[in-house]
């Protein structure tokens, strides 16, 4: 039984209680969880206008219901490649009063995990994947990476174009 | 709420503000009777509707108020305590008013101290007309007890003093009539709009011009329908509701500047500092909701320019600055935008605090702030948390300021940039797009990928194609189009965003969009131009909205999201300074020449046949006859001895000998200890000419040829004959490698040319650049140089603003910079040092810039070492 003085990582998810509601999504072979709260929608990302000049993170733009939304391209956030030519998913987020579309490759489940198959993120985890993780759950078939909505949409100013 | 009771609460705060600014107007003008009067018709009104609604808190201030402005009119002297009491009473009636907005009801309270002041300030120096009443008062008691209905003497007596009397003198009153009557025409022409009203009918209106565009885009589909005609007509009718719609929402920016005047005055009092608040521009138009939103923000800057930017009056004197401290305010329309600027005088952003700060709060690693430019540096203000401030004062200073303010600018889509300069001042420039709503663009294509450009930004649509009218030309690699008259510097659109193949960013046929940014023509060029279409401006995301190339963007007709083009954006890309770049040069040829050149010393002589050749004078050091005698031949050169050293002496020409007797004419040309001398047959005269040269490229040893004195005159090229003496006999001492690397720019190639092997021979690596634009062109693509020669007079950039953008940029911060011109007022020169430049030389002192030149390697090598 972890003890509740834990592991720092899993002090910081705010979200910590006995157990939490996560959207599951696959972004190349991984499937990573985003906090049910910060999703507002599914959609099929079709049409994404490409922003010059933009940093590599952002796919585009999309006419959501006549809504302009950012697209942000999850795998190159990930650092994972780039595989266009797939339609692709999203997932709808909401931050400071603007839409967001994170493109992933899938959509899974929701699933309800317990704090009891909660780790901290593995201090050899990947740079960029080790920023936007705030956790990792045991699941019966592999693992599932949590990512922090926030974190991710905090493209830092280093790596916006100047 | 009672309706009664919020039209007075909005007519009330209006009118307040408005008293507001005039009494710090009055203040300025007190002998302004304008003014007066219509300070006092406001708060006369004030208080009539006051005493109407029952509220006697307010109508007691406002009577003590109104009371000493009346005095005014008698002549008391207007003191800065004086109409700082008022305003004192204007701040409280104020708080009552937002009490009385919660509760529905005056708060309890009293006024007792204000009104107390206000009268004992009345009495002062009341005017030599006014009358006491005198008397005696005598003790009257009622002798029985009250019935219902009667008020006690004593309340009566109350009553009756409380009640003002008729004032002395009633002129204000009767001019402030009729022009209430004026006043009451003028109002029934406007009605109240409930502010909702009007954004239900607004946004009611984008869902029209959308859904008008879809029908457009089917209709266009379709070639003949019965739907054409009908469309057309509802495309119209709604343009001009449109349009009529946007122009309610539209108000003038001074209604946001209002309150401005009376918080620098209060802050200057509060602070012991001298400020005056300049306003431009103030009935620049923008919508309401963003003139709602800049409020803030805007007050927030002044305050800080105020606290933190203006210097204290003794700190301004020592600095040599006047002793008032300007604030100013500017607003106007620029492409689709309308741009404001907060800009002050003092002493302007401190960037080696701003490192430090942002060094302590972790912001960047030390290595990460060493390579950021000061306007890098200065942009860390935005950041939550970095006040520099020393003391946190009571109106600036707690740190949670200017990231607020960007993120309210942020949130109507606008920008904000800041720009400081030591000593002098800072400037703050706020871009917003003019509204929210809808504008006329130009759908263009670039690589595959549409794009909007605003309609007001295009100037002219130009088809260019390789073999046709108009076409793209090039001077070296810098694309330019031949408009008429003019050359147009372009941008192809696709390079400039970076899309498509690279190979093929420039081709040769396409569509130039013709665009102006503030005085200056430029083109874009595109692949393909489609149609005008009335779109929504929808504001960028937050992550995008650092890209300048875009100013917004929005859904089309056919569902797809284009992003719209910002013109300013795309000029920025010229440069950091933004220049015309490219001559406007007129087929006529460069006849706007400056002064210094139209006329120059000529020495004319003849070499070696009769046509007459000419020499700069100034580049001639002495001229000499000497003996033939003294002449020696040395390994096949001949010499001769030449104040203590061997002088070479050069023929210029094969058909030029040296006498075998007799007086030999030469000119000398001396570089420090070396000489060498040009053989010649006659000198014939020194003419003043204005002259236009002809820069030929074949002979060797001539520059070119020019008309000097009426006959075709060949001018000799004297870098040509230098390194062949001093080569020959000296030998270059310099190595190559360890040559100093030397930038000259000019933009006359007879300089260029006359200048450059002169400097090659004193041992420079020479590298020329013939526009302020090439010059700042090579070093943005890498090449160093130890030493920077500029002319100032260029066409484009000249050298003041090539000095500038080079002082600007990190690199070449420290790079010696030496201004030629012939211009040599004290003027000038401070101009010239002011824009950074290190010396200064004369145009045809080849000594002087030569010895300018090494003080100043001498300079870099002393404070390298």
């Amino acid at each position: 039984m972890p003890s509740p003085a834990g592991p720092p990582d899993a002090m910081q998810n705010t979200q910590q209680t006995a157990s939490a509601e996560y959207v599951t999504v696959t972004v190349g072979t991984q499937l990573f969880g985003l906090p049910i709260a910060r999703v507002q929608d599914v959609f099929v990302l079709s049409q994404i206008t490409r922003v010059p000049l933009a940093p590599d993170d952002i796919a585009g733009v999309i006419n959501l219901r006549g809504r302009i939304v950012t697209a942000i391209d999850l795998r190159r956030r990930l650092g994972l490649a780039s595989d266009s030519g797939r339609t692709q998913m999203a997932v709808g987020i909401e931050s400071d009063g603007e839409s967001y579309g994170l493109a992933i490759d899938a959509v899974g489940e929701v699933l309800t995990l317990d704090v009891e198959t909660a780790e901290p993120v593995p201090v050899n985890l990947d740079d960029r994947l080790r920023r936007v993780a705030s956790g990792v759950h045991r699941l019966e078939h592999g693992l599932l990476v949590v990512l922090d909505v926030d974190k991710l949409l905090d493209l830092k100013p280093s790596e916006l174009a100047a | 709420m009672d309706e009664l009771l919020r039209d007075f609460l909005t007519e009330t705060h209006e009118s307040l503000d408005t008293v507001d600014s005039e009494l710090v107007r009055f203040e300025q003008e007190p002998n302004n009777s304008e003014i007066l009067a219509n300070i006092f018709r406001l708060v006369h009104t004030i208080k009539g509707t006051c005493g109407f609604l029952s509220l006697p808190r307010l109508a007691a201030l406002t009577h003590a108020a109104e009371s000493l402005i009346g005095r005014f009119r008698d002549g008391l002297p207007v003191s800065q305590s004086a109409v700082s009491l008022i305003l004192t009473t204007l701040d409280r009636i104020k708080d009552i008013l937002d009490a009385l907005e919660q509760r529905q009801g005056e708060p309890a309270g009293s006024d007792e101290d204000l009104i107390a002041q206000l009268d004992a300030m009345a009495q002062e120096l009341a005017a030599p007309g006014a009358t006491h009443s005198s008397g005696k008062l005598v003790y009257q008691v009622l002798e029985r007890p009250l019935k219902p209905g009667e008020a006690t003497l004593d309340e009566l007596e109350r009553a009756f003093r409380e009640t003002p009397g008729p004032a002395p003198a009633q002129p204000g009153l009767e001019s402030g009539k009729p022009a209430e009557r004026a006043d009451a025409k003028v109002v029934s022409q406007s009605i109240r709009v409930n502010v909702e009203t009007l954004e239900h009918l607004m946004t009611m209106v984008s869902e029209l011009v959308l859904t008008r565009n879809q029908l457009m885009e089917l209709a266009r589909r379709q070639t003949e329908t019965a739907f054409k005609l009908p469309l057309q007509r509802l495309s119209h009718v709604t343009a001009e509701l449109q349009e009529g719609v946007m122009k309610t929402r539209m108000q003038p920016i001074g209604n946001a500047w209002q309150k401005l005047p009376r918080l620098v005055r209060d802050l200057s009092a509060e602070l012991g500092k001298q400020i005056e608040l300049e306003m431009q521009g103030a009935e620049t138009e923008l919508d309401r909701q963003v003139l709602d939103m800049i409020k803030d923000p805007l007050t927030h800057m002044v305050r800080n320019s105020a606290d933190h930017g203006i210097e204290f009056p003794a700190e301004r004197r020592a600095a040599g600055k006047p002793e008032r401290g300007t604030i100013r305010l500017s607003a106007r329309h620029e492409g689709g935008h309308i741009v404001i600027e907060v800009a002050d005088d003092g002493r302007g952003l401190n960037s080696r605090k701003i490192r430090a700060k942002a060094l302590t709060s972790g912001l960047a690693s030390e290595s990460e702030l060493d390579k950021m430019t000061d306007a890098q540096l200065q942009r860390f203000i935005f950041v939550r948390g970095m006040s520099t401030a020393d003391a946190v004062t009571n109106i600036s200073g707690r740190g949670v300021g200017m990231d607020v303010v960007q993120s309210n600018i942020d949130q109507i889509g606008g920008t904000i940039d800041v720009k400081s300069v030591p000593e002098q001042g800072t400037v703050f420039t706020i871009k917003i797009p003019l509204t929210l709503a809808i504008v006329s663009a130009l759908i263009v294509e670039a690589a595959g990928e549409r794009f909007a450009m605003p309609q007001v930004a295009v100037m002219e649509l130009v088809r260019v194609r390789g073999d046709g009218e108009h076409r793209v030309e090039r001077i070296k690699d810098t694309p330019v189009l031949r408009l008429r008259n003019k050359l147009l510097p372009l941008i192809f659109l696709r390079k400039f965003l970076r899309l498509g193949d690279p190979a093929e960013q420039e081709g040769e046929n396409g569509f130039v969009v013709v665009s102006q940014v503030g005085a200056e023509c430029f083109g874009i060029v595109v692949d393909r131009v489609f149609h005008t279409e009335e779109i929504v401006v929808k504001p960028l995301a937050s992550k995008l909205r650092h890209i300048h190339a875009f100013s917004g963007n929005t859904i089309l007709g056919d569902g797809a999201v284009i992003m719209i083009l910002d013109p300013n954006g795309i000029a920025a890309a010229f440069g950091s300074v933004r220049a015309g770049g490219i001559a406007h040069e007129t087929a006529a040829g460069e006849e706007n020449r400056t002064a210094d050149r139209n006329t120059t010393a000529l020495l004319v002589f003849r070499a070696g046949s009769n046509a007459p050749r000419a020499v700069p004078l100034s580049l001639v050091t002495r001229l000499e006859e000497i003996d033939v005698r003294s002449i020696e031949v040395t390994g096949g050169r001949h010499v001769m001895q030449y104040r203590g050293h061997l002088m070479p002496l050069i023929c210029p020409g094969d058909c030029v000998r040296i006498k075998e007797s007799g007086s030999q004419p030469l000119l000398v040309f001396s570089d420090g200890e070396r000489s060498m001398a040009l053989v010649v047959d006659q000198i014939v005269d020194i003419v003043e000419e204005a002259f236009d040269i002809e820069v030929s490229d074949g002979r060797a040893g001539i520059l070119g040829s020019a008309i000097v004195k009426g006959e075709a005159t060949d001018i000799v090229d004297v870098g040509h004959y230098l390194p062949i003496a001093f080569a020959d006999w000296l030998g270059s001492s310099t190595p190559q490698r360890v040559r100093p690397r030397l930038l000259l720019v000019d933009d006359s190639a007879f300089f260029r040319n006359v200048l450059a092997p002169v400097l090659r021979a004193a041992g420079y690596a020479v590298t020329t650049a013939s526009s302020g634009h090439e010059a700042f062109g090579l070093i943005r693509s890498g090449r160093v140089f130890d030493l920077i020669v500029s002319d100032l007079q260029m066409p484009g950039m000249d050298g003041l603003a090539l000095a500038r953008a080079l002082r600007s940029d990190r690199k070449t911060a420290q790079t010696p910079l030496i201004a030629l011109s012939s211009m040599t007022t004290p003027e000038m020169i401070q101009r010239v040092r002011d824009a950074g430049f290190h010396d200064f030389v004369a145009k045809f002192d080849r000594q002087g810039l030569i010895a300018a030149i090494k003080e100043q390697a001498d300079a870099v090598a002393s404070r390298a070492a």
